[in-house]
């Protein structure tokens, strides 16, 4: 059985139609991307998985169960965690205060420090910086900060959206680094991505996403080289 | 670039402050002041403002002066603060010309005879040339004050500070004094007159603070180093010791002070309820609420529905019985007021709730509700507390007797006051530390992502609102018990703009900010009557002042301040 398994889901914003029967797999230990142009309905998908928007048809399962009939808030408590695009980071806290708000959904002290010193092995650089204001972080710094707080949730499954966005390029390199290592985790991670290059030679899967429905869907490797793929996407004539 | 001349900058420095001198001049200050003193028979409070005006004006020149030339030049310097101080005098002279030859009245009430007697020291048109001497005159004092040593400077700033603050006060203090009786009593009479200062209570307050001043200047600095070295249990005893001094004062202080003085404590104490209760949304929260009268109006009227043996009382419980209700009913609509605005955000929520507390005051005021709420006669008659029996803590009967001790004057109503406000505090910086704490500053940031960490929006939010409204509707309980009688009347929207204007001036969701707030924006102007006129627009100077000077506010909590100091934060950890 697949860990998320999202079948044929409707979404709208009032009258406009996002997802248009969207199905997606994503198998345990994976990490599954989700690439297309702008419009396409990725940030739609992923709010839709972890309950920030209702569908109004099809459901999303996770480990079986149905998710449709839960809130945001409850969606957390089962184990899927969103580092939201943009970030979406406390600026006014401390890095560590940011870390432990991600541990808001859990009670065991012992096991969130634990959980906080692997954020910290994972993103050195936001140990040297534990009582300084988020806001004061630079872009990488504070999607390191996002992905580590998504973290603290101890999640089975990761929604990533955008990770690579307004970042350097050695900076987009980092960050794609440790979301191979958290996968080697055990983490499984659903990933939306505008950089396709950069998603699909970490993604083991992808699926291809064009005005609210799938259009491809296949092996990273098979995608990188399919022409379309190539022509749309990675910049390839 | 051409810099700019310092003797120019000077004059628009002395227009300006002249400008300031005739504004607080038309509203009728200088006037109203003008019937205190500072020092009796030396110098009004009115005409001390004008001076300080042109004082300012010359300091403020000197240093632009200092700026523009790079550096002291002693002679430059004063001629700048001269300049300034004399063309703040010839403004204010050109305005005395203009209101006794045109008739500025019919627009400017406050352009009396009066005031121009005032500003030509009752010479008349013969007294003009006074306004532009002693304004050069202080305008030099003020240019020669900046050239002054640090050592000098300060403890002469720390005089003027404390003849100021004593002369303001010195009705508080005089009555405290003389209720003492003896030798303070004879001691509060040769310091203080009835509008001020004495000469002798000047002298004994400019040289006690310079004596003072110098030796901590000198000295200050070793007692704060063997202070330090103290060792763990010194210091813990030095700190039990000050807590219980500070106990004793508040605990004796009513006695001392008088009915008035306690009754202005407690008025404090309840916007400090108030405040701590609105900060509970608004700075926690970040639930903007401009109709949180509501809740003190349900809270007091609560209790005189339960208590009061006038026409409208139900039913005759006790004060001690008839408050935990209050609370739990002012929770209630708290409640009641949170479901139907969640869905709201920002400005329109601000709307919503500025109508929720129109909306209560206009019912409580109305023919439909008169025949339970008494419309605009109100709801007399309520009892006070009352310590006694056991059945006298349940129920009472009517006509009212009290077989214990009756806590009938404000005096008596100030530790309920001052009980509660301490328990309030105490309860609300534990919220704060809580992981409902947690959950409101999430929800503060970024509603959104605290959900999508997992935090319950809804009830968070609704128990913001309902412990907020709470906390006033215990402010709006004691309230009830302290006038003895309420009326729709005095449930005004600007009481609700009062409480947020004290949390903007104490700094946002800070506990110790609301205290502060509270003081100087309920308590200044309840002691100060002359000043409670012009009270709004002080509210509008100080809220100015405040954005300006210290936009996190007079004692902001951490992480506001953190945010607004970025770069020093960033600083202390690199």
């Amino acid at each position: 059985m697949s860990i998320l398994n999202i079948n044929n889901v409707h979404t709208y914003y009032g009258n406009i139609h996002a997802l248009k029967g969207l199905t997606i797999t994503v198998e345990k230990g994976e990490i599954v991307t989700l690439i297309g142009g702008n419009g396409a309905g990725k940030t739609t998908t992923l709010r839709t998985i972890c309950g920030l928007l209702q569908p109004r048809e099809g459901d999303v399962f996770f480990n079986g169960e149905n998710l449709n009939k839960y809130k945001a808030h409850e969606v957390v408590y089962k184990g899927i965690s969103m580092v939201p695009e943009g970030r979406g980071i406390f600026t006014r806290l401390t890095i560590t205060e940011n870390l432990e708000m991600g541990a808001y959904s859990r009670n065991n002290a012992e096991e969130i420090k634990e959980d906080m010193e692997r954020v910290f092995t994972l993103f050195p650089r936001l140990k040297e910086r534990r009582n300084q204001v988020a806001g004061t972080l630079s872009g990488g710094e504070q999607q390191m900060l996002a992905t580590g707080r998504a973290l603290m949730t101890r999640p089975t499954v990761l929604l990533m959206d955008e990770p690579s966005m307004g970042l350097a390029p050695v900076l987009v390199e980092l960050i794609f680094d440790t979301i191979g290592q958290i996968n080697k985790q055990g983490v499984t991670i659903l990933l939306v991505e505008q950089n396709a290059h950069m998603a699909l030679s970490v993604a083991h899967r992808g699926y291809v996403l064009q005005t609210g429905e799938i259009v491809l869907s296949d092996t990273a490797e098979k995608l990188k080289n399919d022409p379309t793929v190539q022509k749309a996407y990675l910049g390839i004539e | 670039m051409k810099k700019e001349n310092f003797i120019w900058s000077s004059i628009k420095v002395g227009l300006l402050a002249g400008a300031i001198g005739i504004f607080l001049s038309l509203v009728g200050m200088v006037e109203v002041f003008n019937k205190r003193d500072v020092v009796e028979k030396v110098i009004s409070l009115g005409m001390f403002l004008l001076l300080a005006i042109s004082m300012i004006a010359g300091f403020i020149a000197s240093r632009r002066t200092s700026d523009l030339l790079g550096g002291n030049q002693a002679g430059s310097n004063l001629l700048a603060g001269t300049l300034a101080g004399l063309f703040t005098g010839i403004t204010l002279a050109l305005f005395v010309l203009a209101s006794d030859q045109l008739n500025l009245r019919a627009i400017f009430l406050n352009a009396t005879p009066t005031l121009s007697g005032l500003l030509t020291f009752g010479r008349g048109s013969g007294g003009l040339w006074m306004l532009p001497v002693l304004g050069a005159g202080t305008g030099l004092a003020g240019g020669a004050f900046l050239l002054l040593p640090l050592l000098v400077r300060r403890p002469i700033t720390h005089a003027i500070m404390v003849i100021i603050f004593s002369a303001l006060f010195s009705s508080l203090f005089r009555v405290i004094m003389v209720n003492q009786g003896g030798g303070i009593e004879k001691a509060a009479k040769a310091i203080f007159s009835q509008t001020g200062l004495t000469i002798n209570g000047a002298l004994v307050f400019i040289f006690g603070t310079l004596f003072i001043s110098i030796l901590w200047s000198s000295q200050g600095a070793k007692v704060q180093n063997r202070v330090d070295r103290l060792p763990a249990k010194g210091k813990l005893s030095l700190r039990v010791f000050s807590i219980l001094l500070i106990a004793y004062v508040a605990i004796m202080l009513p006695q001392a002070a008088g009915p008035f003085i306690a009754q202005v404590i407690v008025i404090i104490s309840l916007y400090i309820l108030m405040g701590l209760g609105l900060n509970i949304e608004i700075g926690f929260a970040g639930l903007l609420d401009l109709g949180f009268v509501a809740f003190y109006a349900i809270g007091a009227y609560t209790v005189g529905l339960l208590t009061s043996y006038g026409e409208y009382g139900l039913q005759h419980v006790s004060f001690w019985v008839a408050v935990p209700i209050a609370v739990l009913i002012s929770m209630m609509f708290g409640g009641i007021l949170g479901v139907p605005v969640l869905g709201v955000r920002g400005d329109y929520l601000a709307i919503a709730t500025l109508g929720f507390g129109e909306i209560v005051r206009l019912l409580a005021g109305s023919d439909f509700m008169a025949p339970y709420l008494g419309g605009p006669r109100g709801i007399i008659g309520i009892q006070k507390p009352c310590i006694g029996t056991l059945g006298e803590f349940i129920a009472v009967d009517i006509p009212r007797v009290c077989n214990g001790i009756e806590l009938s004057k404000p005096q008596d109503i100030y530790y309920v006051a001052i009980a509660s406000a301490l328990l309030i505090a105490f309860f609300s910086w534990r919220l704060r530390e809580s992981r409902l704490g947690r959950a409101w500053m999430a929800i503060r940031e970024d509603e959104d992502v605290a959900e999508a960490l997992g935090i319950k929006l809804v009830q968070a939010k609704l128990l913001a609102y309902m412990l907020g409204a709470a906390f006033a509707g215990l402010g709006g309980a004691i309230f009830a018990t302290l006038v003895g009688s309420i009326f729709a009347t005095s449930m005004q929207l600007i009481v609700s703009i009062n409480v947020v204007a004290l949390i903007i001036v104490g700094g946002m969701g800070s506990i110790p900010g609301v205290v502060v707030g509270a003081l100087a924006l309920i308590g200044l102007p309840e002691l100060l009557r002359e000043v409670s006129e012009f009270r709004f627009l002080l509210y509008g100077m100080a809220l100015i002042a405040v954005m300006l000077a210290k936009p996190e506010g007079l004692w902001p909590s951490q992480t506001i301040s953190r945010e607004l100091h970025h770069d020093e934060a960033a600083d202390a950890t690199s």
